[in-house]
C-alpha cells in the first residue's frame, strides 16, 4: 500500500512537472548566423526578466530560417538580408500573409586583414577588383610583394551574397576563393596569415584588424565603427531583419517590443553591432 | 540392444516434442530478424532511388539542361552556382577530389600497412596488444574533431614549413583524412596478415628464409588481397568523408596540380551548399547528382573489395 502511494506520488509529481514545462510558451527563432550572437544574448536577457518563456535560437542561415518561417517550423525569422519575392509569394500560398518585416539592427560589413598587413585602406573599387580576381598581389595596392589569398564564405550564407551584390556589383567571386564555413572560421584564418583579406559581421575581428573602406578614390576612408555605421559613412553596411508571419501579438509581441526598447538595442551594441535609431 | 533403441527412440520423440514446443517463438525470432534485414535493404533501396530521382532532372529536364547537363558539366571550369550566369563545372571538383585522396593514400598506405606487418610479423605479443587497440582508437575519433585539428593546428604548422601561399590546402587536408583511413587499411591488412597459415611461414623458415624474407616474400604476398582490399576500403572512405576536407582544404574550387592549391572536393561542396538551395532549382538537382556519383563510386569500390576478399579466402582455403 505504502508502494502504491509512493508510486502514485511520483508519477503525479512528474506529471505536473511535465506540465509546468508544456503549459511554458515556448517561442522559437531560427535563422542568420551572422544574427545568432545577437538573438541569444535578447533571448537571455528576456527570458531572465519574464521566466515563464522559453526562447529557442537557433542558426543554419538566413534562407534556412526563411524557409523555416515559410513551413512553419519557426515563429521568428532571423535575416541578414531581405526576403525574396519569390520566399513571399511561397508564403503567401501557404500562410495567405506576406509576412511582417521589422528591422532589428544594423551591420557594418567588415573588411579584415592581418594586423602584420601594411596595407590599411581600400577602395569599394580595389575591392572588388581582389575579389574577382583581378589584383592578386599586395605589391599593387601599396603592400608587400605578395599573392593576396582569399577568404569568404560559402554561398548559401546571406553574407556572401550580400558582398556578391554590394561590393562585386553581381560579379562572381574569383575561383581561388577560399570558402571557409563561418565568420569566426575566416577571422581565424587570417589571423594566422599574413596575406589574407575576409569579410564578415564587425563583431566577430579578434586578433586581425579591420580595413579602412573608402567609397572612392578620393572620399576618407572609414573604420566600420558605431558612428561610421549609424550616419552611412562606411560604405559596406547593412540592416538585419526578423521576419513574422502575421503582425505580432501576445508574447511575440512582448520580444518584439523589448529587442526596439532601449535595453534591446544596447544589447545590440554591446554584441558589436549597431542600433536601428 | 532393444534396450539402446528405446533409449533411442525415447530421446527421438523428446526431441522431436520440444521442437514442437518452441516452433512459435522460433517462428516470431525468425521472423523478426528476417524483418530487420529486410529494412537494412529497403533502406539502402530507399536512399538509391530517392538520389537517383532526384539527379535524374540534369538528364531529362530541358529546362534543367540549358543550365546543366552532362556536356556542361565538363566543357566549363568554373563552380559558379550563385550567379546570373550559374555554370556547374565539376572537372576541377572531381579533380581535386582525387587530389586530396591522393594524397591521403600516400601518407595513409605506407604507414598501415607497415604497422600493419609489424604487428603481426615482429612485434612481441604484449606490444602487439597495445598497438592494436590504440590505432583502432584512432578510427573513433570523430572526423569533425580531426577537420578541427587540421584546421587550427596542422595548417599551421605544415604552413611554416612550407610557406605555401594558401595555408588551407589539398596537402593540409589529405594528410588530416589520412588519419582516418589508416585504422580502415590497418585493422583489414591487419586481419590478412593474420590469416596466413602458420605452416606457410614455418615452411619458409624451415627451408633458411629469414624472417625479414618470410615477412615479405611469403606473409605479405599471400595476404596480398586481403591489403588490397584495405587499401580499396580506406580509398572509399577518403572520397566520401566530408568533415575533414570541408574544414581542412580551403574549398576554392580551383583546377592546379599544385598539391598546395586549396581544393574543393565533391562530398564538401554538398555539405556546404544543400543547406539553402532551393529546393527543385537546377542547383539542387546537380548537387544530386554529385551525391549520386558518389555513391555509385563507393558502391563499386566496396563491391571490389568485397571480390578481391573472396577471392583471398578462397585463395586461402583451396591452395592449402
Amino acid at each position: 500500500m505504502k508502494k502504491l502511494i509512493t508510486v502514485i506520488g511520483i508519477l503525479s509529481l512528474s506529471f505536473t512537472v511535465m506540465l509546468s514545462v508544456f503549459a511554458a510558451k515556448t517561442i522559437t527563432i531560427k535563422g542568420s548566423d551572422t544574427l545568432l550572437i545577437l538573438g541569444q544574448r535578447w533571448a537571455e536577457v528576456y527570458m531572465n526578466q519574464n521566466p515563464g518563456v522559453v526562447i529557442q535560437v537557433t542558426g543554419g542561415g538566413s534562407g534556412v530560417g526563411i524557409a523555416a518561417l515559410i513551413n512553419g517550423s519557426t515563429d521568428i525569422c532571423e535575416a541578414s538580408r531581405s526576403i525574396k519575392s519569390s520566399e513571399i509569394d511561397k508564403l503567401k500560398e501557404r500562410f495567405n500573409t506576406t509576412g511582417v518585416e521589422i528591422l532589428v539592427a544594423r551591420d557594418g560589413l567588415a573588411v579584415y586583414l592581418n594586423e602584420e598587413n601594411k596595407v590599411s585602406e581600400l577602395t569599394l573599387e580595389q575591392l572588388k577588383g581582389i575579389y574577382t580576381g583581378k589584383i592578386t598581389n599586395w605589391k599593387e595596392l601599396g603592400g608587400v610583394d605578395a599573392k593576396i589569398v582569399l577568404y569568404g564564405r560559402e554561398n548559401s550564407s546571406g553574407t556572401y551574397v550580400y558582398f556578391k551584390e554590394n561590393v562585386l556589383m553581381g560579379a562572381d567571386f574569383a575561383s581561388q576563393t577560399q570558402t571557409l564555413p563561418g565568420t569566426g572560421a575566416i577571422v581565424n584564418a587570417i589571423s594566422r596569415d599574413r596575406y589574407g583579406i575576409g569579410y564578415g559581421g564587425a563583431a566577430y575581428a579578434k586578433g586581425v584588424k579591420y580595413c579602412k573602406v573608402k567609397k572612392d578614390a578620393q572620399t576618407p576612408g572609414y573604420e566600420p565603427t558605431l558612428e561610421n555605421v549609424k550616419n552611412g559613412k562606411y560604405p559596406i553596411s547593412r540592416y538585419l531583419y526578423w521576419y513574422l508571419r502575421n503582425k505580432p501579438t501576445g508574447e511575440i509581441k512582448k520580444l518584439v517590443d523589448f529587442v526596439l526598447s532601449e535595453q534591446g538595442q544596447q544589447i545590440v551594441s554591446k554584441v558589436g553591432y549597431f542600433p536601428v535609431k | 540392444m532393444e534396450n539402446l533403441k528405446t533409449i533411442e527412440k525415447k530421446h527421438q520423440s523428446e526431441f522431436v516434442i520440444s521442437k514442437k514446443r518452441f516452433r512459435l517463438s522460433e517462428f516470431i525470432i525468425e521472423k523478426v530478424i528476417f524483418l530487420s534485414s529486410f529494412f537494412a535493404i529497403l533502406g539502402v533501396i530507399l536512399i538509391f532511388v530517392f538520389i537517383f530521382r532526384e539527379a535524374l532532372p540534369v538528364f531529362t529536364s530541358p529546362e534543367v539542361k540549358k543550365e546543366a547537363s552532362l556536356n556542361l558539366f565538363f566543357s566549363t571550369v568554373t563552380w559558379q552556382p550563385i550567379s546570373d550566369d550559374p555554370r556547374y563545372g565539376l572537372i576541377a571538383i572531381i579533380f581535386g577530389t582525387f587530389k586530396v585522396v591522393v594524397v591521403a593514400l600516400f601518407f595513409a598506405i605506407p604507414i598501415s600497412v607497415g604497422a600493419a606487418m609489424y604487428t603481426s610479423e615482429f612485434a612481441p605479443l604484449k606490444l602487439k596488444e597495445f598497438i592494436k587497440p590504440i590505432v583502432e582508437i584512432l578510427a573513433g575519433i570523430p572526423s569533425v574533431v580531426l577537420g578541427f585539428f587540421a584546421l587550427m593546428v596542422m595548417a599551421s604548422f605544415f604552413h611554416s614549413i612550407f610557406h605555401s601561399t594558401m595555408r588551407l590546402n589539398a596537402f593540409n587536408a589529405g594528410v588530416a583524412l589520412s588519419f582516418a583511413i589508416i585504422p580502415v587499411i590497418y585493422s583489414i591488412a591487419e586481419d590478412a596478415l593474420n590469416s596466413v597459415p602458420r605452416s606457410l611461414k614455418e615452411a619458409s623458415l624451415a627451408l633458411g628464409a629469414n624472417r625479414w624474407q618470410t615477412a615479405f616474400r611469403v606473409s605479405l604476398s599471400v595476404a596480398m588481397p586481403g591489403v588490397l582490399a584495405g587499401i580499396i576500403l580506406g580509398l572509399g572512405r577518403a572520397v566520401g568523408e566530408t568533415m575533414i576536407v570541408l574544414m581542412a582544404s580551403g574549398n576554392a574550387s580551383m583546377l592546379s596540380a599544385n598539391i598546395f592549391d586549396s581544393v574543393r572536393t565533391m562530398s564538401a561542396t554538398i555539405a556546404a551548399e544543400l543547406g539553402e538551395v532551393v529546393h527543385g532549382s537546377a542547383h539542387y538537382n546537380v548537387l544530386f547528382f554529385i551525391g549520386a556519383s558518389l555513391f555509385i563510386f563507393t558502391l563499386i569500390i566496396n563491391s571490389l573489395a568485397q571480390l578481391v576478399v573472396g577471392r583471398l579466402q578462397r585463395k586461402l582455403a583451396g591452395k592449402i
